[in-house]
């Protein structure tokens, strides 16, 4: 009776079973990566919205403050969409008959308001405070990224709770004075040594608490 | 960590080792009533016991105590089998794991077109409105997030809700229907369109029907016209009646609601000649006898009344003086739970308490007032002669400071003789005061039904407007607005919440509009008007009464807000016009000046002078002012001078007359379902009625002694430890219940004596309220409307499912080896001014006797930045039972309501519950009764914490127990390792997700949970976070205070209080540092964050 299997399918048997091995390391390294990737967290992609807003346009050519449109940044946990009106305010006098803005003027006209696309959509059970972050020095930047850049807004980081951690658990990476909260080109990140030690005592000067506090479960989760 | 676990895991399997091969020792053999030869036996009796089963140590309790749910209660009535359910389970696995990958769908943020003022997305805002039951208004404070009401609160700035301290920063309790009321609101059974003879029609359909049919009705000057109200307050509702009564001079007004004050108007009526409406000010009295009456939970003003009440009861080393409280009752209440002296009486031995008791205070006291000759008329009670002597000499040493309180339940007698003694003990004007009734139009409301019912028999009736109320449903049986009377009526409307009874056999339905929706006014219980103001535009096609009764009026399309409005615009001009006239009569004596009023004009708005301004700005100014706080100021009903006289009660009166052979009935709303109306509201059905733990129905109270007499069993558990009851038959003056009547044995009930809650039975009350129960309304006649003797009852056929939490959740040591548990302490007043502990006290271990880390939960050192130190303290002396923490946590914290099916099985979601525990041998007469509310302890040393195999249930740096839903998995070890039994699992999917508009009424800071996950009491960490947030913007510490959880926010007595345990200057470290302070189960070495202050009581000395 011949051989079912020839002497170089050892070889073949051998680096299976080696193989399953890195088989399975790379399926979960391939799972940790998807699980990462924009595919599944939704960062960088761009979100098409009914009006062509550019934040990049109206932050950076105009010098617009966050805090015209995004009035409650400071006072509520969320940080508001401008009313129809506030658009109404400057495009009653500007581009007042541009086709692109005909979605605004049709919501003034009929009151029925704009459905904008949600950019940063956090899972119900996370409860996002804007006011404390922007309070404690947490620069807009830092989690939206370069706004002003963004001719169409997308979302800058990955929002998952090991991104939210890395702040929570060091303060002193990403915070900056309370007055550049709102600057733009200001660093989004504190990467030298003197940078983290000047993060280190605004984070003692703004009173914020220890990461002992900052990674309690019911800081964020309800 | 790993290595505490290790050992954690040893002890459990030699636990288990131990108790496998039933080694547990047995319990007693014996059913309910072999409780006495335990008490004569070796072991040590309970001193404190939940349920009849518990006091005879019967197996149902052992196995309750042993298992937190009963055994295979998931194969219980389970149409899938075993095997059925695990290849189910295959298929939906597979399809679980592909449905956790999808993505969420983006979702979109539609921001407004004009953002209101002060609008912030995400950032509630309160408006002050009320609620009212029976006419009488719980002042309240709304939250509406994104304009959807979420929560109500007590308005804090009412003066119903400040006491007479002007630091007081006010009381935001309610009572547990307005609680409930936000589920109504969102309700989808709720009346949507105006229907005729069920069919859709607009409303503007009933507006053209409604003016031909009066334009044929205005020759005869209305005299077909017939309207029926509940009790009416509203100034507004009142103006527009007479009005409407102006214009049609021959149409008439009937006023009818099944808990009506009938009796204590007759009973003032009896005493003074006229009616009138009594005050208390508990804030005052030093001594109190309650006769039947319920004021700390069933009663007008009683929040207020509860919270004076328990003022005067919060003993600390700073105040030592404590008030008493005397009960005498029919039936056993939260209030005679309260009480230091309990007697329980049969209806109809009351009159003859009350006359003994009389004789006792009048001779005595050298009254202003000429004591009555009283006919003595007396029998027997159950209340010895010398206890009564003892308890009219306390009473009269504590003259002036003393109240003596009625039920309306009483009959008019024993009013008029409680209006006797509290003038004989000359408390009249200090702690009662008496002034004109609070009812737009004052009336005896079975009368006024019985003449309505004549007309509607004599042919007289055209059109009967029937605004608000069930009167089909609830008009007493032998004055029954049926069927055949109704249809004797060419034109029915009626206006009402729900398509109800009366709804069915009416023409017309209009949809009512609930209170957070409509424009109103009304009475508080001391008269202050306050304003109903809506939050929120009506859901579907609603309607007000206002908007009802405008349509006949020749303004019949005006606005609810404008109607209101015109009306105190108008009082504004009448009271300039008044008030110029009146100028030569203000010289008069201030205190006959009202009663003038009054007299001219009985119950008009201008019997109070509020200060309406008559010129048009400052009137809107003082008009947005009342709005804003919720009432009028200066409405309060002035106090009236009435002279007593005791000439009505010479002659013997009728009623009552103990010599009639049989039953006794006593009628009483339910506790929470009240008349029937709060039917269909599922978190009202599933809270437990404070003394009975009855969920989901209504039953027949009576005595353990009655039970033996009409041989009457518990059986417990077909297949697990379900609480089948016997039934009874009840017959009554040849009327009889057409439902099955469960019995329940009630400790504490009077022998003799059937207590039969009314508001159940409902055939048409929404999907929630439908056939729960029986319907006592259908023996109660208008002659024995709250009491009757003489009714045969005798052992029904079949037994009766009851879903009874009594038994769940128990704290007792599951392994029976030891004393019972100390898990309620309770010390008499002198015992406490003496130093004595409790007895019983148990040792505390050492806090390093323990597996767990012993630094880990050190609060004082935590190093936490701001470190604050979460806890709460529980003064169980002030908790009354009224259950209002309970069905706040529900609102508060989106809790699910779980059906009866599921409550039987142990499985109701609340967070905090309120354990009833009687006290001493005797289950006919305890010696006592007490309520602890139970939420989770967030212990230090947690035992739910280290046998989570997934980290769900951790610790946070500030000592919360925090409970992470997404990392739960359901294993369920937490809640078999919790000693307190407060964590609650979803069995199913028990959140309704699919009604939409049960998703508007929905906490948006509180996750909503889903099947599969386990959940607990949070300490409200929403509201800390928040507080947090805010004080941490302004730069500062959360003050005491700023953080008020909602069971605490909702406590009428102030007994639980919430704070931070490292600031030794807060409230609840100053309780915590009391003499009374105890940990529950603290031998467990738990460290519980929430601890309790020790009841007390104060006995005289001299009743033993």
């Amino acid at each position: 009776m011949p051989q079912i299997f020839h002497h170089s399918t050892n070889a073949l048997a051998k680096l299976t079973i080696y193989g399953a091995v890195f088989i399975l390391v790379a399926l979960l390294w391939v799972t940790a990566e998807l699980n990462r990737s924009s595919w599944n967290t939704g960062q960088w992609v761009e979100r098409q919205q009914p009006v062509q807003f550019s934040h990049k346009h109206h932050v950076g050519d105009d010098g617009i403050d966050c805090r015209y449109c995004h009035t409650s940044v400071e006072t509520a946990a969320s940080a508001g969409l401008p009313a129809t009106t506030t658009c109404m305010n400057c495009h009653k006098q500007i581009w007042a008959d541009s086709p692109y803005l005909e979605p605004v003027r049709e919501s003034f006209r009929t009151g029925k308001p704009i459905e904008w696309i949600r950019v940063h959509d956090l899972p119900d059970f996370a409860y996002f405070n804007h006011s404390i972050h922007v309070n404690k020095g947490v620069g807009c930047s830092t989690c939206h990224g370069q706004v002003d850049q963004m001719p169409i807004a997308y979302q800058a980081s990955t929002l998952q709770m090991e991104w939210c951690l890395g702040c929570h658990r060091n303060p002193e990476k990403f915070v900056r004075p309370k007055e550049k909260v709102f600057d733009m080109q200001w660093r989004q990140e504190n990467k030298t040594n003197d940078e983290i030690a000047e993060g280190r005592s605004l984070a003692t000067k703004y009173h914020i608490q220890p990461p002992n506090v900052l990674t309690s479960c019911s800081t964020c989760h309800r | 960590m790993s290595e505490d676990r290790h050992i954690n895991f040893k002890l459990m399997r030699q636990y288990i080792l131990d108790h496998q091969d039933g080694s547990a020792p047995k319990p007693a053999a014996g059913g309910l009533y072999s409780i006495q030869p335990l008490v004569a036996g070796t072991e040590k009796s309970k001193k404190y016991w939940r349920s009849l089963e518990e006091l005879a140590d019967a197996p149902e309790f052992r196995e309750f105590v042993a298992r937190e749910f009963p055994q295979q209660a998931e194969e219980w009535n389970d149409p899938f089998e075993r095997r059925t359910f695990l290849k189910l389970m295959g298929a939906s696995l597979a399809l679980a794991g592909l449905s956790g990958c999808a993505f969420q769908p983006p979702e979109k943020i539609v921001p407004y077109v004009k953002q209101p003022e002060e609008e912030v997305p995400g950032k509630a805002l309160f408006f002050a409105t009320a609620s009212s039951l029976g006419g009488i208004a719980t002042p309240l404070l709304a939250r509406s997030n994104e304009g959807r009401p979420t929560k109500v609160e007590g308005n804090p700035d009412h003066p119903n809700s400040r006491n007479h301290d002007p630091q007081d920063r006010g009381s935001s309790a309610t009572d547990i229907f307005s609680q409930a009321s936000i589920l109504s609101l969102y309700d989808p059974d709720r009346a949507q369109t105006p229907l005729y003879r069920d069919e859709s029609r607009t409303w503007s359909t009933f507006v053209g029907e409604i003016r031909t049919a009066l334009d044929e009705q205005r020759p005869k000057q209305g005299a077909g016209i017939r309207f029926l109200t509940e009790t009416v307050t509203s100034p507004t509702l009142a103006a527009q009646l007479k009005g409407i009564l102006t214009e049609f001079p021959q149409a008439k007004w009937h006023q009818y609601e099944p808990a009506n004050n009938d009796n204590a108007r007759a009973g003032a009526v009896m005493a003074f000649g006229q009616p009138v409406n009594t005050i208390y000010d508990f804030s005052k009295a030093d001594r109190i006898l309650s006769l039947d009456a319920d004021f700390l939970a069933a009663m007008p003003g009683t929040l207020r009344y509860a919270r004076d009440f328990a003022a005067r009861r919060r003993v600390s080393e700073a105040q030592k003086e404590m008030n008493r409280l005397y009960m005498v009752e029919t039936t056993p209440t939260t209030t005679g739970a309260s009480a230091d002296h309990r007697w329980s009486v049969k209806p109809s031995e009351m009159e003859a308490f009350g006359r003994k008791l009389l004789m006792e205070i009048t001779p005595v006291v050298r009254s202003t007032v000429q004591p009555p000759q009283i006919t003595p008329n007396i029998h027997a009670t159950n209340v010895p002669d010398q206890w009564v002597q003892k308890l009219a000499a306390d009473l009269v040493t504590h003259r002036e400071s003393s109240i003596v309180i009625v039920g309306k339940e009483q009959p008019p007698i024993i009013h008029a003789l409680t209006h006797l003694m509290n003038s004989g003990l000359l408390n009249v004007g200090k702690t009662v005061n008496y002034s004109d009734p609070l009812e737009a139009n004052s009336a005896d409301q079975r009368q006024s039904l019985q003449e309505l019912l004549n007309d509607i028999d004599g042919s007289r009736v055209e059109m009967l407007v029937i605004v608000g109320g069930n009167p089909v449903y609830n008009t007493p049986a032998d004055l029954k607005l049926n069927q055949e009377r109704m249809f004797k009526t060419k034109l029915r409307v009626h206006l009402s919440q729900y398509r109800d009874e009366t709804s069915e056999l009416c023409h017309w339905n209009i949809p009512e509009t609930h209170h957070l929706e409509a424009w109103s006014d009304t009475r508080a219980y001391d008269g202050t008007v306050t304003i109903v103001q809506p939050l929120i535009e009506p859901l579907y096609q609603n309607k007000s009464a206002h908007e009802l009764l405008a349509v006949f009026t020749a303004k019949y399309d005006q606005k609810p807000y404008d109607i209101i409005r015109e009306y105190w615009r108008n009082a504004g001009k009448q009271q300039t016009v008044n008030s110029k006239q009146q100028t030569a009569n203000r010289t008069a004596s201030n205190a006959e000046r009202p009663q003038d009023a009054a007299n001219s004009n009985p119950g008009s708005s201008t019997t109070t002078t509020p200060t309406v301004p008559s010129a048009s700005t400052d009137f809107e100014s003082w008009w947005r002012k009342c709005v804003h706080d919720g009432f009028v100021p200066g409405t309060a009903l002035p106090t009236k001078t009435v002279s007593v006289n005791g000439a009505n009660l010479e002659q013997p009166v009728a009623g009552g007359t103990p010599a009639i052979p049989g039953f006794e009935l006593v009628f009483r709303t339910d506790p929470t379902i009240y008349d029937g109306r709060f039917a269909n509201n599922g978190w009202l059905q599933e809270l437990p009625k404070p003394l009975t733990k009855l969920t989901w129905d209504n039953a027949a109270l009576v005595s353990p002694n009655t039970a033996k007499q009409l041989g009457l069993e518990k059986t417990n558990g077909k297949k697990g430890r379900e609480a089948y009851v016997d039934t009874v038959k009840i017959s009554y003056q040849g009327r009889s219940i057409s439902d099955a009547v469960p019995a329940y044995i009630m400790p504490g009930q009077p022998d003799g004596v059937i207590t039969l809650h009314l508001g159940y039975g409902r055939k048409r009350a929404g999907r929630v309220g439908n056939d729960h129960g029986f319907n006592a309304y259908e023996i109660r006649t208008a002659a024995a409307p709250w009491s009757g003797a003489g009714a045969q009852v005798e052992k029904g056929p079949a037994t009766y499912l009851l879903a009874l939490t009594q038994q769940h959740f128990n704290m007792e040591d599951p392994n029976f080896s030891k004393e019972p548990r100390d898990i309620y302490r309770e010390q008499t007043l002198e015992q406490y001014l003496h130093g004595e502990h409790p007895e019983n006290e148990s040792e505390m271990p050492a806090k390093d006797d323990t597996l767990y880390d012993p630094n880990l939960y050190d609060y004082q050192n935590q190093g936490n930045g701001l470190n604050y130190a979460w806890g709460m303290a529980i003064d169980l002396n002030n908790c009354i039972g009224c259950n209002g923490c309970t069905i706040a946590c529900q609102s508060e914290n989106n809790i699910p309501v779980v059906g009866k099916e599921q409550v039987v099985r142990s499985r109701e979601m609340h967070w905090i519950r309120l354990d009833t525990y009687f006290q001493g041998d005797d289950a006919s007469n305890p010696e006592g009764t007490h309520f602890m509310p139970v939420p989770c302890m967030h212990c230090e040393n947690a035992p739910c914490e280290p046998v989570c195999p997934v980290h769900a249930t951790v610790h946070s740096a500030e000592g919360l127990n925090d409970m992470v839903y997404n990392r739960c998995v359901g294993t369920k070890y937490c809640s078999n390792n919790c000693p307190y039994k407060v964590r609650r699992f979803n069995f199913f999917l028990y959140q309704d997700w699919e009604t939409p508009t049960y998703q508007l009424m929905r906490n948006p800071d509180v996750s909503v949970r889903s099947r599969g996950v386990m959940e607990k009491c949070t300490y409200c960490v929403q509201r800390i976070q928040s507080a947090k947030i805010t004080s941490e913007i302004e730069g500062r510490k959360v003050r005491d205070g700023e953080i008020v959880t909602a069971c605490q926010a909702v406590c009428p007595t102030e007994a639980i209080v919430f704070g931070d345990i490292n600031d030794p200057n807060s409230k609840v470290s100053k309780l915590k540092a009391e003499q009374r302070n105890y940990s529950l189960l603290g031998e467990l070495n738990t460290i519980p964050r929430t601890t309790y202050l020790s009841a007390l009581r104060n006995p005289n000395p001299e009743i033993k």
